[in-house]
């Protein structure tokens, strides 16, 4: 506040430190406008240098396998012959479980905590509800290998087998290193973020609308269907797309429990890769000026692409909202 | 008529009582879960804990996590010394530019994009960046890739928290002959210090939960190291190494990480919620 | 961990360390990186070295794979690797290779009501199990070479590495050696396209994934299987008889290396004729410069190798379940140092 200073002295003296206390602020405004810009464009700049190199570094892999790395499901060092297939698979399969599983649930909880839930315990579960979706997810995974993977394959996916066995998808034998466990893991990882996502939603809905909904005598299950829902929609659709997304990208709670097997198998209860997994695992290890290396920073590049367009409409449906 | 009214209102309401009862059951099976996960990582991780988890590394005797919590601490504290005033210069000139510019609106979505990107690949981005070119993996790789995870939730926190100083606040600061510089300073960053703080504490605790980026960047090592130049260990890549071996005392020291590392970053995240109710109360 | 009894031989000393060091001027430092399966071995010995002679070794456990890309940059003063370097690759690299040490790779099993060292199981029986065509443990290949032993309708869990390795090298070379279908389907390297089974990161992983699933068989460096009490296996060897997985048997297997033909002083040790060969043993092999950037390290690493092949070395190597080297070997190993030279053209090394 330096302009203000100044004025209390003398006028002829004052003009001069004036425009030169002017200068200096337009100096420092210069810069501070240019650092903003820089911080601005550096974002700009990392995501940029992120997509080139990424693109740029597995180009070698497409270049030598041409699109057949899209689909083929080898992935053989001895051969040098690698393809994408057996992971894209493991990733979508793995994410589809997560998201079948914990949409859901999901709801379940929403309707729950905004409808039915005594107004006393709505805070605190909601709160833990929030805090449980900033754990670490290493510590998912770390929980999903040592606890629950024996777990599911004695209780889950033995029953299961008994029942469904004659669908292929369900086929024996029980493997507790399997995509069904991973997309256990990830359901119980995404469940906190998509629930806190839905019941912010259903909370913004006007207290006016579901009101009038009671007052023409709707039940509580109707008013949620036919008020809440209709004007959530788009923003729930969106959470649950983020919740794919992050499951899509989510390595540490998947290379656990999956079983790293670079193949496609019939049965969700075998054990399989993800693109994040894999690379996890092999990439360390991957020489310099390898194909191996090449491919799996075309697997790199695959995962930000799909990542990208599933971000992409999300945030479209949930900004929607905000905005 | 009157009977199928009745029956058809005797049914709305089975239907409603049904779907409550099944959302409760839904809501508990799931609290229960996720209440074993944290009743898992207590018990066995306060089982494990001791001195000799804070001061012995892995080749100590017994081991410890000594070399992990220093690097996950330098690691985690230069990426914050980074992607702090990075963060929030670019937040505010995002709450500058405001929704209708074509520019901002850009670099927001491009921030989000950062958000929510696998962070697996950030960890495959400054591999080519940084650790191909020095030959080696290094505690600055891990810092840059942290900087990197941390980055986004500070510039998304600033912008939004930025957003929520009334106009009149800043307009009548402009009104005064304050420059940008002055304004910004002494009044948009005064106003909505307490919002960026928890911006600032809920990108540290990310950061201190991730382990994806750092599998190829700071790679770990067995022994306490300050010298980024050289591979350094972090609680989270440390964790995961644990896990995975066959040792019954491997594993139980992987559940005390896990419980230093959890109780951290809920600590964080409970300090953040009392900073914006004690905002909101103010 | 498995670096419990390393660490037990060594505390003593390290404790005197601590305090002896500041006294001590300072040493020279090094660095080498590779393989996995050795650097329990190479840890210890690094301890005790440095405690003898106050120079530290920095030795980083990141796979075969990456030690010989590192050494091809010269990122560090030595590589480690499993697989043995092809003498072409050598040549073009200015590389010269050592063996080490040796260990051995031993089946794993978990399967309730059968003891250690019970099961018997052939190499042609393991690549069945590991090509998926052996599914359970009462198939009757399987009953057929245990006659006594009650085995239960329980699906094989085959677990493998899911990470580079020359422990999945050796053990993939036996296979190939000894069934045609792996040896034209899958063949045998330091990663390969498994057929059935999941994979685990590292030999502690193999150990601790086939700890905790039933019905599970995998592979790993014996000193994990001793140090984590698994139920080893015995195996069929090249003489017809079943050997058990111990010591002696790896010792046989080493002695009866072909050493005089070997080349690079690569020798396999993969199924050796003897009454007693185990039939997986192998040398794990040490990757120098022979044009080092800098001569006072490259001498640092010679003069710790020497150290290592003396009786204190063999000592802590066979306390961690390794096979020292033998006396013959370790003159031809020496034989070949002279080969490393200063940029002036001068050997680091005369016998």
């Amino acid at each position: 506040m330096t302009v203000l200073s100044s004025a209390d002295s003398a006028p002829g003296a004052s003009s001069g430190r004036l425009q030169a206390s002017i200068r200096r602020g337009v100096l420092i405004d210069t810069i501070f406008g240019a650092a903003l810009w820089a911080a601005g464009g550096l974002v700009l700049v990392i995501l940029g240098t992120m997509i080139i190199l990424l693109a740029y570094d597995g180009w070698p892999a497409l270049r030598h396998f041409g699109m057949a790395f899209y689909t083929t499901a080898t992935w053989n060092p001895v051969t040098e012959r690698f393809g994408a297939m057996s992971m894209l698979y493991g990733t979508l399969v793995t994410s589809l479980i997560a998201v079948v599983i914990a949409v859901p649930v999901s709801f379940g909880i929403a309707f729950f905590l905004t409808e039915v839930c005594p107004q006393a315990f709505r805070r605190p579960i909601g709160v833990t509800i929030q805090l449980l979706a900033a754990v670490p997810s290493i510590i998912y995974g770390m929980w999903g290998a040592l606890v629950v993977a024996p777990f599911i394959a004695a209780w889950l996916q033995q029953p299961l087998i008994s029942g469904f066995g004659w669908i292929p998808l369900f086929g024996g034998p029980a493997n507790q290193f399997s995509m069904f466990t991973a997309g256990l893991i990830l359901a119980l990882m995404i469940l906190p973020f998509i629930t806190a996502m839905f019941v912010e939603t259903l909370e913004s809905v006007p207290p006016m609308l579901a009101e009038s909904a009671y007052g023409v005598g709707a039940t509580t299950w109707e008013v949620f269907r036919n008020v809440r829902i209709p004007y959530g929609r788009t923003a729930m659709v969106g959470a649950g797309m983020l919740g794919l997304g992050r499951a899509l990208g989510e390595t540490m709670a998947v290379t656990f429990v999956i079983g790293n097997a670079n193949r496609i198998s019939a049965s969700i209860f075998q054990p399989g890769s993800s693109i994040a997994s894999v690379i996890a695992n092999e990439f360390g290890e991957a020489e310099i000026g390898s194909l191996k290396l090449y491919s799996l920073l075309q697997l790199g590049f695959a995962l930000f692409v799909i990542s990208f367009i599933v971000l992409a409409v999300s945030r479209r449906l949930v900004r929607s909202r905000l905005d | 008529m009157a009977t199928t009214n009745a029956g058809r209102l005797a049914r709305r309401l089975a239907v409603d009582k049904t779907i409550k009862l099944v959302s409760t059951l839904l809501a508990t099976i799931a609290l229960v879960l996720l209440a074993m996960i944290l009743w898992a990582l207590f018990f066995n991780g306060v089982r494990a804990l001791g001195p000799h988890v804070f001061l012995n590394d892995t080749f100590g005797r017994p081991n410890g996590l000594a070399n992990a919590i220093v690097g996950s601490l330098i690691q985690v504290g230069f990426a914050t010394v980074i992607a702090l005033p990075v963060g929030v210069l670019a937040g505010t000139l995002l709450a500058d530019l405001g929704k209708s510019s074509k520019l901002g609106e850009t670099v927001r979505f491009v921030n989000d994009v950062l958000l929510s990107a696998p962070s697996i690949l950030i960890g495959l981005f400054v591999y080519t960046l940084i650790v191909l070119p020095m030959g080696r993996f290094s505690g600055w790789a891990g810092v840059a890739a942290l900087a990197i995870v941390m980055l986004p939730v500070i510039v998304r926190s600033t912008e939004d928290m930025l957003r929520l100083v009334p106009v009149q606040l800043r307009e009548a600061a402009y009104a005064l002959g304050a420059s940008r510089w002055t304004v910004t300073r002494s009044v948009l960053w005064r106003a909505a210090r307490a919002g960026i703080l928890t911006g600032l504490l809920l990108a540290i605790a990310r950061a201190a939960g991730e382990t994806a980026p750092l599998l190829f960047t700071a790679f770990g090592n067995p022994q306490t190291s300050f010298d980024l130049n050289q591979p350094m260990a972090t609680l989270p890549v440390q964790i995961f190494n644990l896990t995975l071996s066959a040792d019954a005392d491997s594993i139980a020291l992987a559940w005390a990480g896990a419980l230093i590392i959890t109780v951290g970053v809920l600590a964080l995240n409970i300090t953040s919620r009392l900073l914006i109710s004690l905002g909101q109360r103010k | 961990m498995f670096f419990k009894r390393m660490t037990a031989t060594v505390a003593a000393t390290l404790f005197a360390a601590a305090f002896a060091l500041p006294a001590k001027a300072q040493g020279v430092e090094f660095t080498g990186a590779g393989a996995t399966f050795p650097a329990p071995v190479y840890t210890a010995w690094a301890q005790a070295y440095r405690q003898a002679t106050n120079n530290t070794l920095n030795y980083q456990a990141i796979g075969s794979g990456g030690g010989i890309n590192q050494i091809q940059n010269r990122t560090v003063d030595f590589g480690a690797s499993d697989a043995p370097v092809p003498s072409q690759r050598l040549t073009q690299q200015r590389l010269v290779q050592f063996p080490a040490v040796i260990g051995a790779v031993v089946p794993i099993i978990n399967l309730e009501g059968v003891a250690k060292n019970q099961l018997r199981l052939t190499g042609d029986v393991m690549a069945e199990i590991y090509l998926g065509t052996i599914r359970t443990w009462n198939d009757p290949k399987i009953t057929a070479l245990n006659p006594g032993l009650a085995l239960p309708n329980l699906a094989i869990q085959p677990i493998y590495r899911s990470d580079a390795s020359g422990t999945t090298f050796v053990f993939t070379t036996y296979l190939a050696e000894s069934n045609a279908t792996w040896r034209a389907e899958v063949a045998a390297a330091t990663s390969v396209q498994w057929k059935a089974g999941a994979g685990a990161r590292g030999n502690d992983g193999v150990a601790g994934a086939v700890r905790n699933t039933r019905g599970a068989i995998g592979y790993v460096e014996y000193a994990f299987a001793a140090e984590n009490n698994l139920a080893t296996t015995q195996l069929r060897n090249v003489g017809g008889r079943f050997v058990e997985a111990t010591i002696a048997n790896f010792q046989a297997a080493a002695a009866a290396a072909d050493w005089e033909n070997s080349q690079d002083l690569a020798a396999s040790m993969i199924n050796r004729a003897g009454e007693n060969s185990w039939p997986i043993v192998s040398p794990t092999y040490i990757l120098m410069p022979r044009d080092p950037r800098d001569p006072a390290r490259a001498k640092a690493v010679l003069d710790f190798f020497a150290w290592a092949f003396t009786p204190a070395g063999d000592r802590l190597a066979e306390q961690l379940h390794y096979i020292p080297l033998p006396d013959a070997v370790v003159r031809r190993v020496k034989a070949a140092w002279p080969q490393i030279v200063t940029p002036q053209g001068q050997p680091l090394w005369t016998n």
